[in-house]
């Protein structure tokens, strides 16, 4: 009797062991998945500095400028959301397309996706262009505090940098997994980095944009 | 005959299109309310708290962390909101300058 319970004590102390030593996998995903999320994790805590300090020095600016009009800027940054929003989904159309492997398919939905970054990319370079003819430097504008270029070009340059970057891992994943070089789970990576930089962006829109809206 | 012969759980897609359905019109929303005339703090709130909602959906259903192991979730979304959280200790101190300057 003393015996028995010797070994179910050994093959609880077993499971228990483990779920956290290695053998098995704590979390149930594979360890570049994990890496990924850890990386959105420390990338996510990079822009919540970046959003905050903006967000104090919006609001204790009694001068802020406001210089985007309902047309064409907010309609501009409207379309740029909705853009990323769809870019998302069909991320997603591509995941669920590798996953019951369908190659050319989930390539054409990459390609897709890239295509939605693209087109977010030519939009905000307009944005910026016209900004940067109205007069609008990194450390002065015509409007009134001086911060604004500074936080608006550093916020919305590091978003429109992750974007290209992705644009340019999903072409990678694109082209490998249609040639049987990369996995689902790839594809599936790479999507977690696109939904990524969407999500940043649902941050970036109403603050940068919306809070400086030209009002009647 | 690209296609293989796996078996493999997929959510319906129907789950997808209606989140993003409710992404967009979160956006929709936003931009109306950000031309109603409340004060920059009441904006502030309300446009976060959108914010907030939306980047909710994307994780849950666009990232899949809803369907994931508790432990994995746990891991992350704490320890990332208690980081968020300690970065605000500074911000009242915001609305403290701009009482400061003067009108």
């Amino acid at each position: 009797m003393a015996s028995q319970d010797t070994i179910v004590s050994l093959h609880s102390a077993q499971s228990r062991e483990s779920v956290w030593s290695g053998g098995v996998s704590p979390y149930a995903v594979l360890p570049k998945k994990l890496g990924m999320w850890l990386f959105i994790v420390s990338d996510a805590i990079t822009f919540s500095c970046l959003i905050i300090a903006y967000s104090y020095v919006r609001m204790a600016s009694q001068n802020w400028p406001r210089p985007f009009p309902f047309w064409p800027s907010i309609v501009n940054a409207t379309v740029m959301t909705v853009v990323l929003l769809t870019s998302s989904i069909t991320v997603v159309m591509a995941v669920r397309a590798s996953k019951v492997g369908l190659r050319g398919r989930a390539a054409w939905w990459l390609m897709a996706t890239m295509l939605g970054g693209i087109l977010f990319d030519v939009l905000h370079i307009h944005e910026w262009l016209g900004l940067i003819g109205e007069g609008v430097r990194l450390f002065n504008n015509p409007w009134g505090t001086p911060l604004f270029g500074g936080t608006f070009f550093t916020l919305t340059g590091l978003h429109m940098l992750h974007v290209t970057i992705g644009v340019v891992y999903l072409g990678v994943i694109a082209w490998g997994f249609k040639r049987s070089k990369f996995t689902a789970d790839d594809v599936e990576i790479s999507g977690l980095y696109w939904h990524f930089v969407d999500l940043v962006w649902m941050f970036l829109f109403p603050l940068v944009y919306l809070l400086s809206a030209k009002t009647i | 005959m690209e296609a293989t012969a796996t078996h493999v759980h997929l959510e319906p897609k129907r789950i997808f299109l209606i989140v993003w359905g409710w992404l967009l019109g979160f956006t929709c929303a936003e931009t109306f309310l950000a031309y109603q005339h409340w004060v920059l703090k009441v904006m502030l709130l309300v446009l976060m708290t959108i914010s907030i909602i939306k980047a909710s959906l994307i994780i849950s259903y666009f990232m899949h962390l809803r369907y994931e192991k508790k432990s994995l979730v746990l891991t992350l979304m704490p320890a990332l909101v208690f980081v968020i959280a300690m970065l605000f200790v500074l911000f009242p101190d915001s609305i403290r300058l701009l009482e400061m300057r003067p009108h």
